[in-house]
């Protein structure tokens, strides 16, 4: 699905990624993790293309996503779902909904109902609220928006920045059963996540950045236990004997 | 059969991306935690940071065994002690030893690759698998016990010796498959032979010899013996253990397990790559493990690659079964001699037990080797004639095998002493 070769990428004179070297294969949920300022979120920046790289390769089902300007990724079935939600306010939910389909236009009013409704099975919160302001709606509810929002384009990949942020701890949990419910029904995921365990709990792989490099890899599993994860990201500081 | 089909079938070019994610993750790994390889880096100006296509791997420095030892015991862990959860040694046959250490992850990572050869043999969680490796700090025991588990299969760790016990055990205990050395597994056969045990009757099917260098002729010798399949395995402690590559059913060549294991296979004068499909040495780099990884290991065996695919649909590539050691190869008269050529002409001949050394001496400074010929005990007992008949033939076979003359002595059926474990077939007596 997308292969990622030492890429680089950055802001001014400041290399916010170095040689990151990157997979994701389909149907699997990969997680980047890392603390705050390691690069997670240039680097889900930089695959959609908001951020120009400067060395490297992204390759999404075999075309070069560093070619490509930002707003011809989404139509190759490459969407991301922003930190901090960014829904639009004063648009109610289901217009919020619909701007997500926008390139699908084309197949008509029939297809755009019937992933109107896929996202409400979903998301049933939604069906609920689907009149009312998205401004209105409660963090864990604008999250959900925006990943229903996301899904609309029928993608590919869905890129997820940090979707945990300030929301309480249920609601997590609930946001994390349904990227686990997205990936049983054969979606890929690449979720950034400063929420370590959580993220390793649900995803099938995946790569620790630090300072802007990956610095470990492998099954979450084996994340899961690898004690230098544990210490860093997992808070569970062991006391020296 | 696969065990990880994801992984054993997957595309090459799935297969270098994966490759060179784990090879930069293993430079960031030993470049910041192993003070022998952040110096070496450091001595070569090299930015391992920066390194970013598999193609660059020969800009890499090389392992030795001497800087495993150097290092003894824990010098090159790239893991603190407390993280390590099992620690194993060398088997030291060719000198002082060397330790390792696993971390847990390495440990199921282990017992997975091993149960990939043990699948591959044709093996499943039916089989009773009788581990007649040593247990201890030889590798070869606990890694196949702990990839038979992961297997299901029912494991008896039996280890090495006590032959009879072995035979008694493979009856009652209805074994079906033997792990073990090949010379074991002949010396096995040949006590089963002496108590009149007709191996028939047995449940066995399957062996999986490994641990030293054999032959085809000597494969064909254990499975008629026997009346198995054998295939072939390979690993070492340096680089794990067992599980490194094993062979399929097709019986031509051990898998590599080339999402943990890049392989080289270089000169090993030049420390150049040969041609495709040439001898030399084989270098690994090893890509996932934690608590011993090393880079560019030379590991003094001698094969080389097969890059056809494989009928068994296993897309990682193969290597010939071990020819050799650089460190075994005999110099005789200025001629590279290896055990296992004079082996596959001995068993080939009739009339000769598969059992036999090679002595080697200087007289008036020339090199002089004998070979130590079994033969069966019907030959001692007819004339003379039939006799030299015999050494005759071994001798114009070895020198056209070779290269060069030896000399050849017969000697009675059992007078050679048995091995257990790993053989030692070569008494070299020349003083340097």
């Amino acid at each position: 699905m997308l292969k990622i070769r030492n890429l680089e990428s950055g802001y001014g004179k400041i290399k916010a990624l170095k040689h990151v070297s990157m997979h994701v294969d389909g149907g699997e949920i990969v997680t980047i993790i890392g603390a705050n300022g390691a690069g997670k979120t240039t680097l889900l920046a930089t695959i959609a293309g908001l951020i120009k790289a400067r060395a490297g390769e992204i390759v999404f089902r075999g075309r070069n996503l560093c070619a490509l300007s930002a707003e011809k990724i989404p139509a190759l079935g490459c969407v991301m779902v922003p930190e901090g939600r960014q829904v639009f306010a004063t648009m109610s939910v289901e217009e919020n909904l619909i701007l997500g389909a926008h390139v699908l236009q084309k197949e008509g009013h029939q297809v755009i109902e019937e992933l109107l409704e896929h996202q409400y099975s979903l998301f049933p919160v939604l069906r609920d609220r689907k009149g009312q302001l998205a401004g209105t709606l409660s963090g864990g509810e604008q999250q959900m928006l925006a990943m229903g929002r996301a899904l609309m384009s029928r993608p590919q990949m869905v890129m997820m920045d940090e979707p945990s942020t300030g929301l309480a701890p249920l609601i997590v949990k609930e946001i994390f059963q349904i990227i686990v419910r997205l990936r049983d029904e054969g979606n890929t995921v690449l979720l950034v996540e400063q929420n370590a365990k959580a993220a390793l709990a649900i995803a099938d792989r995946g790569y620790v950045l630090e300072t802007g490099k990956v610095i470990l890899q492998g099954p979450a599993d084996d994340l899961m236990i690898n004690e230098d994860v544990q210490r860093a990201y997992l808070g569970r500081e062991k006391v020296e004997g | 059969m696969y065990w990880q089909p994801e992984k054993e079938c997957m595309s090459r070019a799935d297969l270098e991306q994966l490759q060179l994610e784990r090879l930069q993750s293993t430079l960031y790994r030993v470049g910041t935690h192993v003070p022998f390889y952040r110096q070496k880096f450091r001595e070569m100006k090299l930015d391992f940071d920066s390194f970013n296509t598999l193609a660059d791997i020969h800009k890499l420095p090389f392992t030795m065994k001497q800087d495993l030892r150097d290092s003894y015991p824990y010098g090159m862990f790239a893991v603190p002690l407390r993280e390590v959860v099992r620690i194993h040694s060398s088997s030291g046959t060719t000198g002082m030893a060397t330790v390792v250490g696993y971390t847990r992850n390495d440990i199921k990572n282990w017992a997975d690759l091993v149960a990939r050869v043990l699948c591959a043999a044709g093996l499943t969680a039916d089989d009773v698998i009788q581990i007649a490796f040593g247990y201890g700090l030889f590798t070869g025991g606990f890694g196949l016990h702990y990839g038979a588990e992961r297997l299901g299969a029912s494991v008896i760790p039996i280890s090495s010796g006590n032959t009879k016990r072995q035979i008694q055990i493979m009856q009652d205990f209805k074994t079906t498959a033997l792990v073990c050395t090949p010379s074991y597994a002949l010396n096995i056969a040949d006590v089963m032979l002496d108590m009149g045990i007709n191996p028939s009757g047995l449940s066995l099917k399957f062996g999986l010899f490994g641990a030293e260098p054999w032959s085809e002729a000597m494969r064909r010798e254990i499975n008629e013996k026997l009346g198995i399949q054998s295939t072939d395995n390979y690993g070492l402690s340096e680089v794990m253990g067992p599980g490194v590559a094993g062979e399929c059913q097709e019986c031509n060549g051990l898998h590599i397990n080339e999402d943990h294991f890049l392989v080289e296979v270089l000169d090993p004068e030049t420390l150049e790559p040969v041609k495709p499909g040439e001898i030399g040495e084989l270098v690994i780099t090893t890509l996932t493990k934690e608590a011993f990884p090393v880079i560019r290991y030379r590991t003094h065996d001698l094969t080389r690659l097969l890059p056809e695919p494989c009928p068994c649909g296993r897309t990682f590539i193969r290597i010939n079964r071990i020819l050799g050691r650089t460190d075994d190869m005999l110099i005789i008269k200025g001629v590279n001699v290896f055990p296992t050529q004079i082996e596959s002409v001995l068993f080939d001949i009739d009339g000769t037990a598969p059992h036999y050394r090679i002595v080697v001496e200087r007289e008036n400074h020339q090199d002089k080797a004998t070979v130590l010929v079994e033969v069966k005990e019907s030959y001692f007992f007819d004339e003379m004639k039939k006799q030299g008949a015999l050494i005759d033939t071994i001798k114009s076979r070895l020198a056209s095998e070779l290269g060069i003359g030896v000399a050849v002595k017969l000697v009675e059926e059992k007078t050679l002493g048995r091995f257990e474990g790993k053989g030692q077939r070569v008494i070299d007596k020349r003083k340097i």
